[in-house]
Parts: C-alpha cells; sequence; structure tokens
C-alpha cells in the first residue's frame, strides 16, 4: 500500500475550469451581480458572494424523457394501500409522477459563490475612469532600484555578507584550508609531546598546516559579493481621492449615507485601477477640515454652509502633497445642495479657475430626502454647477434621494465612453 | 499486565486524529480482515490524502484526477461549492477511482473513524469489486486508465493550441451531449485497451501524415451515382446501421469532421465506457462497499483495536449512509443506493446462513448453504443492478421496506393505481419492476441511427422507439439534435415512433456554426 499526500499540490486546479465558465456565463453573470448589488449592502460587495443565474446558455443537453408517459414506479414505506387501491393525483400536477431523484436540487436557479475578485471583476467589468491616464503620465515615469542578484564589484555599503562568507566557506573546503581547532589540536599535542622526534614531526605538520593557511586565507578579496541593483522605470499611477461631503445641519442622517455609500463606490472602483489610492476626507459647515474617516461619517457637527471653503481646503492640500504632475485627482462633492447665498461667486469662481483643472474628475452628488421628489427642485448648488458644466469640463452631477438608486447613478456616471466623448453631462 | 493496558495497546488509534502512521496501521488490519477472513481479491491500493477543495475539484470533473479542461466542470465546481459552503451538503467521504492501483481519496478533515471507514469501504469494498465485477472485467481497463486520461488531457490542450479554444470547446460540447449514447451496450466488441488505444492514436496520425498526398483532392470524382444505384440494405450493412452507438458512428462516418474531431469523440466516448458499468451498478457498488466496510469495522471492534467510542461514531456515520426514508418523508428522493445494497446484502447473508422457509422455497440455491462469503463475492462478480435486485430482492425484504408499486396512466382519471403490495401476489411484480427501474436499456431512451443517404442529400435518420408514450423531452432534444447536426454536417431528422411502428413526432435540425 501506498500512501501520498495530495494537500500540497497546487491550489486552484479548478481554476482554469471555473474561469472557462464565467468567460462562457460572462453575460448572465453580469446581469446577475446587477441584480444582486440591488439587494445588496455595499459593504457586502466587497466581499463577494453568491450569485443566482439562470442557466440558459449553460445547460449541458441530452437525450432525456418528457412529460407525459406512462410510469411505473416502486416506493418504500407503505402504510395504509390495498392492492388496488386509487390515489387521487395532488392537484395541480398533469402527469402525477412523484419527483425523481436527483431532482431535487432544482437547477432553474443555479446558484454559485464568486470570490471577491471575480465579483469586483465583474462588477466594475464594463465601468472605466473618465481619463485613467495621467496626461504626462509617460513623461513622469518614475526609476525605482530593484534587486538583481549579485556583482563581484559594488560599493562597500552594499556588501552581501552572507553571501561573501558563503563564498569563501566553499573556497575554504575546496582549497582545504586548514581548520583552527585542527591547528589548536596539534599546538596541544605539541605541548603535551615527550618524544622529541615526535615532536619535530608534529612541528612540522604545524609549520606546513600555518603556511597553507596563509596562503588560503579565511576571506579572499576573491569571495566578496555586492548587491547589485538594477533601476526599473515604474509609470506613476498613483490617485488620490478627494471625497467632499457638507456636513451642515441641513444634512440628515440618511444623506449622509447615501453619500457614504457613493463613496465607497468610488474608493472600490479606484482602487481596482490604481494600485495605490490615497484618500482624503475634508468635510465642511461654514468652516472646512480635513478629518479621519470615522470623523468623516460619525462625528457631530452643525454649522452654517460655505461650500467654497472645502473647494479651498482641497485646494490647499492639493498645493502641499499632491503634485499635479504626479497624482490622478478625483474629487467626489456630496450636499444637499444648499449654499449661502453669497458664497454663490466664491465658490464657482473657485471650482472653475482652481479645482477642475487639477481634477481627472469632478463628480456632484445632490442627496435628498427619501421622499423627495428632487427632480423638481433646483438647489442653489445644482444651479451653479450647471451653469458649469456647460463649459466643456470634467464636471458631472446626479440627484440621488434613494438607497438603490446609487449604483445606477455610479454606474452612469462612470460607464464606458467612447474615446472622443469627453465627460458629458 | 492489566486487560485494559492490553487492549490500548491493540487500539489503531485513540481518539479523533490520525497521522500517515496511523493511516498505514489501520489499511493493515483492515487489509488482515479483508483478504485473510472475507476473502477479498483486490487492487494494490493507493491512497492519497487531499483538502476538501480538491474533493469538490475531483467530483466536478467526474471523480477522475486527472481531466481535460471543459467549462463545465468549472460549471460543477460551482455548483458543488455553492452547496457546500451553505452547508446544504456535506462532502463526499470518499472517491475511488477504478484502476490499478485502486485510487483512494480520504480528506484531511475526517476523522481517524472515518479514514478507517473509508479505507474499508472504498480501497476494499469498491477495489475487491471493481476487479471482480463481470461488467468491468468486460468493459474497463484499470491498468490504462490513468495514463489514457493523461493522453486525453494533453491531447485536447494541443488541439486547443493548434485549432483555438472555441473550436475545440464546440466539439467537446457537442460529443458530451451524445455522451450517453457513446457505449458499445452489447458485449461482443472485445474490451478495449486503452494504452493501445493511445499508442495505436500515433500511428493513424504518422501514417496521415506519410501517405498524404495533395493531387488527390483534385481526382475527378466521376459521374454520380443515384441513391437507387446503392440499394438500401446494402448501404445499412456498408455503415453498420441501425447503430446505437452515435458517437461511435460520427467518429467513423462523418463525412465533415476533422481527424482531431473524431480523436476527441473517440476520447469522449471511451470515458463513457469507462463508466458504464459504474452506471449499472450503483446498488450493487455500494451495496458491497457497505457491506464490506460493515464487516471489517465490526471485526476490528471485536479484536479490540477500535474503542467503544470510536465504534459508536463509526455506527452513527454508518446509519447515516444506509438511512432510506419512506416515500411521504421530506427527505425522500428515490431508493438510496447504499440503503437497498447494504440491506439486500444482509438479507443474503441471512438466507445463507438461517434460512426460513420461505428463502428455501425462493432460493433454493443459496438458502442454508452456510458460507456467505463465497455466495456473495460471486453474486458481486457475476451480476448487475438489474439482474441482481431481480434475482435476490427477497420477500423478507419486501416486507421489511414495505415496498408498493404505483402504476401512473394520465389516461384513467381517476388517479394512480396501487397495482402490487408487499404481499404474496404483489412479491413478484414488485421485484420485477425494481429490477426493472435499474435497467439502462429500460431507462435511457433507445435511439438508434437507422440510415443515412449517403450518396444523396447525406440526411442523418434517427429513430427513438417510444415506449408507454414516453416522448423525448422537446427543448433538450432539440439542443441535442443541433449538436448532432454540426458534428455530421448535413442535416438530421429524429422520429420518434410507437409500438405500431408508426412516426408519431419528428424533430429535425440542421447544421450551423453559431458565431462565437
Amino acid at each position: 500500500m501506498h500512501i501520498v499526500d495530495r494537500r500540497l499540490n497546487p491550489r486552484g486546479k479548478s481554476l482554469e475550469n471555473r474561469q472557462r465558465f464565467l468567460r462562457r456565463a460572462k453575460s448572465a453573470v453580469q446581469q446577475a451581480v446587477k441584480r444582486s448589488l440591488q439587494s445588496r449592502n455595499i459593504r457586502d460587495v466587497l466581499d463577494g458572494g453568491e450569485i443566482t443565474l439562470p442557466i440558459d446558455g449553460l445547460t449541458e443537453p441530452g437525450f432525456r424523457r418528457g412529460e407525459g408517459g406512462i410510469s411505473d414506479q416502486i416506493l418504500p414505506g407503505n402504510r395504509a394501500f390495498v392492492e388496488g387501491d386509487i390515489i387521487p393525483r395532488p392537484p395541480g400536477r398533469s402527469g402525477g409522477r412523484p419527483k425523481e431523484a436527483g431532482e431535487g436540487d432544482g437547477e432553474d436557479g443555479f446558484r454559485f459563490v464568486l470570490t471577491r475578485e471575480e465579483f469586483l471583476d465583474v462588477f466594475l467589468d464594463d465601468l472605466e475612469l473618465p481619463d485613467l491616464a495621467k496626461r504626462r503620465l509617460t513623461e513622469t515615469e518614475e526609476e525605482s532600484p530593484v534587486r538583481a542578484g549579485y556583482s563581484v564589484s559594488g560599493s562597500p555599503s552594499n556588501i552581501a555578507v552572507g553571501r561573501t562568507t558563503r563564498m569563501a566557506m566553499m573556497r575554504r573546503i575546496a582549497l582545504r584550508r586548514p581548520r583552527i581547532q585542527e591547528m589548536e589540536e596539534l599546538r596541544r599535542e605539541i605541548g603535551e609531546c615527550e618524544d622529541d622526534e615526535k615532536r619535530r614531526d608534529l612541528e612540522a605538520k604545524l609549520n606546513a598546516l600555518t603556511e597553507k593557511s596563509r596562503r588560503i586565507p579565511y576571506i579572499d578579496p576573491l569571495d566578496v559579493r555586492y548587491r547589485r541593483f538594477e533601476s526599473e522605470p515604474k509609470p506613476v499611477a498613483k490617485a488620490v481621492m478627494f471625497c467632499l461631503m457638507d456636513v451642515s445641519g441641513s444634512m440628515s442622517e440618511h444623506m449622509k449615507d447615501l453619500a457614504k455609500r457613493f463613496y465607497l463606490l468610488l474608493y472600490l472602483f479606484l482602487s481596482q485601477r490604481y494600485k495605490k489610492v490615497e484618500i482624503v476626507f475634508i468635510r465642511h459647515t461654514d468652516k472646512a477640515e480635513e478629518v479621519d474617516e470615522e470623523t468623516f461619517f460619525y462625528g457631530p457637527a452643525t454649522g452654517g454652509t460655505l461650500v467654497s471653503s472645502a473647494l479651498a481646503a482641497m485646494r490647499a492640500i492639493v498645493a502641499a502633497r499632491f503634485d499635479p504632475a504626479e497624482w490622478n485627482i478625483y474629487a467626489a462633492q456630496a450636499s444637499d445642495g444648499d449654499n449661502s447665498y453669497s458664497d454663490g461667486t466664491t465658490t464657482g469662481q473657485l471650482l472653475r479657475h482652481e479645482i477642475l483643472p487639477l481634477c481627472q474628475y469632478f463628480a456632484y452628488i445632490e442627496v435628498g430626502e427619501e421622499d423627495n421628489d428632487s427632480s423638481v427642485s433646483r438647489s442653489p448648488l445644482w444651479t451653479l454647477y450647471e451653469g458649469i458644466r456647460a463649459e466643456q469640463v470634467p464636471l458631472s452631477m446626479r440627484k440621488v434621494c434613494r438607497r438603490n438608486e446609487i449604483f445606477p447613478v455610479f454606474h452612469d456616471l462612470f460607464q464606458k465612453r467612447d474615446a472622443q466623448s469627453k465627460v458629458a453631462p | 499486565m492489566t486487560t485494559t493496558a492490553m487492549s490500548k495497546e491493540r487500539l489503531l488509534f485513540n481518539g479523533a486524529d490520525w497521522d500517515f502512521p496511523t493511516l498505514q496501521r489501520v489499511h493493515d488490519a483492515c487489509e488482515e480482515i479483508a483478504l485473510g477472513e472475507l476473502g477479498l481479491d483486490v487492487y494494490p491500493n493507493q491512497i492519497e490524502v487531499i483538502t476538501s477543495e480538491q474533493m469538490l475539484d475531483a467530483y466536478s470533473s467526474t471523480g477522475m484526477p486527472l481531466f481535460y479542461r471543459h467549462w463545465s466542470f468549472g460549471k460543477h465546481f460551482a455548483h458543488h461549492e455553492a452547496f457546500y459552503r451553505r452547508g446544504m451538503r456535506d462532502l463526499a467521504y470518499e472517491i475511488v477511482i477504478n484502476s490499478s492501483p485502486c485510487i483512494s481519496y480520504l480528506m484531511e478533515e475526517n476523522s481517524a473513524t472515518m479514514q478507517t471507514l473509508v479505507i474499508a469501504h472504498a480501497a476494499f469494498g469498491h477495489n475487491h469489486f471493481f476487479k471482480n465485477n463481470y461488467l468491468f472485467q468486460l468493459w474497463t481497463d484499470a491498468d490504462g486508465i490513468l495514463d489514457y486520461l493523461n493522453f486525453a488531457k494533453s491531447y485536447i490542450a494541443r488541439c486547443e493550441e493548434r485549432y483555438g479554444e472555441v473550436e475545440v470547446e464546440r466539439t467537446l460540447d457537442a460529443a458530451h451531449a451524445l455522451m450517453s449514447h457513446g457505449v458499445h451496450r452489447h458485449a461482443g466488441k472485445t474490451k478495449v485497451d486503452l494504452r493501445d488505444e493511445e499508442r495505436r492514436e500515433q500511428e493513424r496520425r504518422v501514417h496521415e501524415e506519410q501517405v498524404f498526398n495533395d493531387l488527390w483532392r483534385t481526382v475527378p470524382t466521376g459521374k454520380k451515382r443515384t441513391a437507387a444505384d446503392v440499394g438500401l440494405e446494402k448501404r445499412r450493412l456498408a455503415l453498420g446501421l441501425p447503430q446505437d452507438n452515435i458517437l461511435y458512428f460520427l467518429e467513423k462516418s462523418a463525412p465533415l469532421l476533422q481527424p482531431w474531431q473524431r480523436e476527441i469523440l473517440r476520447i469522449v466516448r471511451h470515458v463513457a465506457q469507462y463508466f458504464h458499468p459504474q452506471r449499472q451498478t450503483k446498488v450493487m457498488n455500494e451495496g458491497t462497499a457497505t457491506y464490506v466496510h460493515y464487516r471489517i469495522m465490526n471485526r476490528l471492534h471485536e479484536r479490540g483495536q477500535i474503542s467503544d467510542g470510536n465504534f459508536l461514531e463509526f455506527l452513527k456515520s454508518h446509519a447515516n449512509v444506509v438511512f432510506q426514508p419512506n416515500y411521504d418523508d421530506r427527505r425522500f428522493s428515490g431508493f438510496n443506493p447504499y440503503a437497498l445494497g447494504f440491506a439486500m446484502m444482509q438479507d443474503i447473508e441471512r438466507i445463507v446462513t438461517a434460512p426460513t422457509e420461505e428463502d428455501r422455497a425462493w432460493f433454493p440455491d443459496i438458502a442454508g448453504q452456510g458460507d456467505a462469503m463465497s455466495v456473495l463475492r460471486n453474486i458481486w462478480a457475476d451480476y448487475r443492478d438489474e439482474s441482481f435486485i431481480n434475482q435476490f430482492l427477497s420477500p423478507n425484504l419486501i416486507r421489511q421496506l414495505r415496498l408498493f408499486h404505483l402504476y401512473d396512466d394520465p389516461e384513467q382519471e381517476e388517479g394512480i393505481l396501487v397495482s402490487a403490495i408487499h404481499d404474496e401476489r404483489g412479491y413478484r411484480r414488485i421485484r420485477r419492476q425494481l429490477s426493472r427501474e435499474y435497467d439502462i436499456g429500460w431507462i435511457d431512451p433507445g435511439i438508434d441511427i437507422v440510415d443515412v443517404d449517403l450518396a444523396g442529400d447525406r440526411r442523418l435518420l434517427l429513430r427513438h422507439n417510444v415506449t408507454n408514450d414516453w416522448f423525448l423531452q422537446e427543448a433538450d432534444t432539440k439542443l441535442v439534435l443541433q449538436h448532432l447536426a454540426n458534428l455530421w454536417g448535413y442535416d438530421v431528422l429524429l422520429q420518434e415512433v410507437d409500438s405500431s411502428n408508426e412516426v408519431v413526432k419528428e424533430h429535425a435540425a440542421s447544421p450551423h456554426k453559431p458565431i462565437q
């Protein structure tokens, strides 16, 4: 008998088959993912999840018998029947045929679990970042050193100690350099030795060894190795996302929740596309401050509303930390649309001349109460932004009142566009 | 030395943990009982420890350790996994492969008791059955299967490289749809030697390359002969018609297939053929394995090699395995092959060792014969489900399971007729009917290729013999016929014929190349 441990075999043997299945099922999966999103919390999106697929196009047909024929069946567990009994058919079943073994699973809704990656891939598949590439991306390539083995020359700070001693040891063993213990032993023997002749012998031997160990040094310049680096050009793909939110008294919890969902989606989306995404949270009332995530969403604050303060804060932060030449800058602003009457001009100026030129994309969503029909009302901010948008700038805006509108709005904002068409409405 | 200390020493393991030396000890102890006391005859064993993911993987690809790639295996994986994750279904404890050496997969999560059960069940029960049952001996090549699957996998991968994944997938999809009609049902063909098969494929290719001469393509074909010239009978004879092995027919005679496509059909056909005996022996195979593990586990306990606690654990899972819900139970989903098989094996043991008068009348050959194992070994070797049930389902067991027979004729307005129950008048009818439910020839629709007009429009004509008004399911049939037409390259017509040989229904399909 032979026992084999296969547990360490490469995992994911089924991956290829799974992917083939997904490729084949792609459109069906996309539909299903969208459907499942409507009933799902955005946080759960991060966990991937179970998807129910209709199995059209995924059937594996075979010659099978249909319904309606004469059937015979043997069943276990008779308690009451005698030969000749007639059992009325249960209503609603034409054939009256009891279910066959294996039919129980019901393949009409085919369920399976997508991993987080699979889910996100499908989820974000038909979305695209507007102006994903930084305009000057090619010029601003960055070089970074990467390890590239060892070399025999280099700067002392790059000596690879481990490798050097290894080389030295190899050489010492190969050339049979006498070991120190060996020579100690000889010296001790000489000290203890009574017999002259034998001592001379030993001394000669010791001399030979000493001579040899002098010829074969412990560490030779030949052994020295240096860590070698090669510089590798890396395209800069850094993104920063500014989340601007109005937290003035007029923003209700519901509105904040909507905003949060939108930010989460945006973050998810950006992190699929960029290796590293920084997030800056700016909240404002009549003055703006940069805060951490927790405070941003949950910290209490009240006050008036000055949108320009947030924009000014963003401008300052960009100037201090995010050189627009290197960073892809995205901004998402959520607000209920209120702004101080006196602030309109400042906000417009700031947005038009300072912020938008910095941004790859600026998304504005206006959140409203659930029962509100926001399409009718026109808030001051909406009117202002609409005026700016007419100028063909990377600004887009939507109104959201209900949770289930978030994804469609998001999808709408970021759907794939033709190369020509700029960030339109 | 006290007795407890002694029995401690004899124990194969303690508690639920196991390691590789434990598995070795367990295997050796089981082997001693299986070969020495039960007189089983097995292929050499190979035991492989795998993770649950690997287990899912294995039974998504029909239990084979290496298999070609296809999306449907991914689909099955996803399906099983979803059920498993939601805790709606346990994973199988084991998978065992009819090969030499006989490979049994053990899941790492199993407790020591479960590993023992699995080794007794798979490595000895199934193993013995595979090696000795006549169907497996006739139709499968245990020595060659792993090599052949390896060949199939790399062959199909090569095809994908050469001809593109889409093309290969189309061919495989079509072949899979016809898989159930890709087996030789009747003995008479000699057993396939899969190693030989692989060698022959290579020879065929080399030969084709050597004799290839493009000139032949340009040779004038002469005057077209009309269909009348070729007599119907002669034509059928030349093509080996009627033919129920559709894949075989296509592989040999479909005019437009590329050589590699024929090879893929052949691979799918061989795999179908390899699994054919398993379809015909579900009850016997599981019954045998369950009976064997039950005997072995009991002996291990008697010999003090398994502790009382572990034995109880075994009894619990054994009871789960052989549980048969009644027809009106929510859990009922047909007969559990483990339950039926095990009950019959135990019943046979009873008839052989302690028969009643009734048993003597029903089973004169084996009643009171005394040596249960030798009787069972013969039965395991010589029967399949259909004949086994037809021969050995006893009145005693029919009463015990309280079997009854329902006859459902949709024409009958009032309802379903109880046509037999577990009484004197019913025994034989119930037995005959149940055995029929395990007859593949009866369950699978009988479809033959009956004619093809090679000189004319080359339309392929198939016939389905309808029994008991069971027509083919429309939607599926349409899809399968489409696949069939794509392979054949010309029109296909399937006629459904009733018992008076009249065509009642027709399905047709024309080949097309769907744009992918």
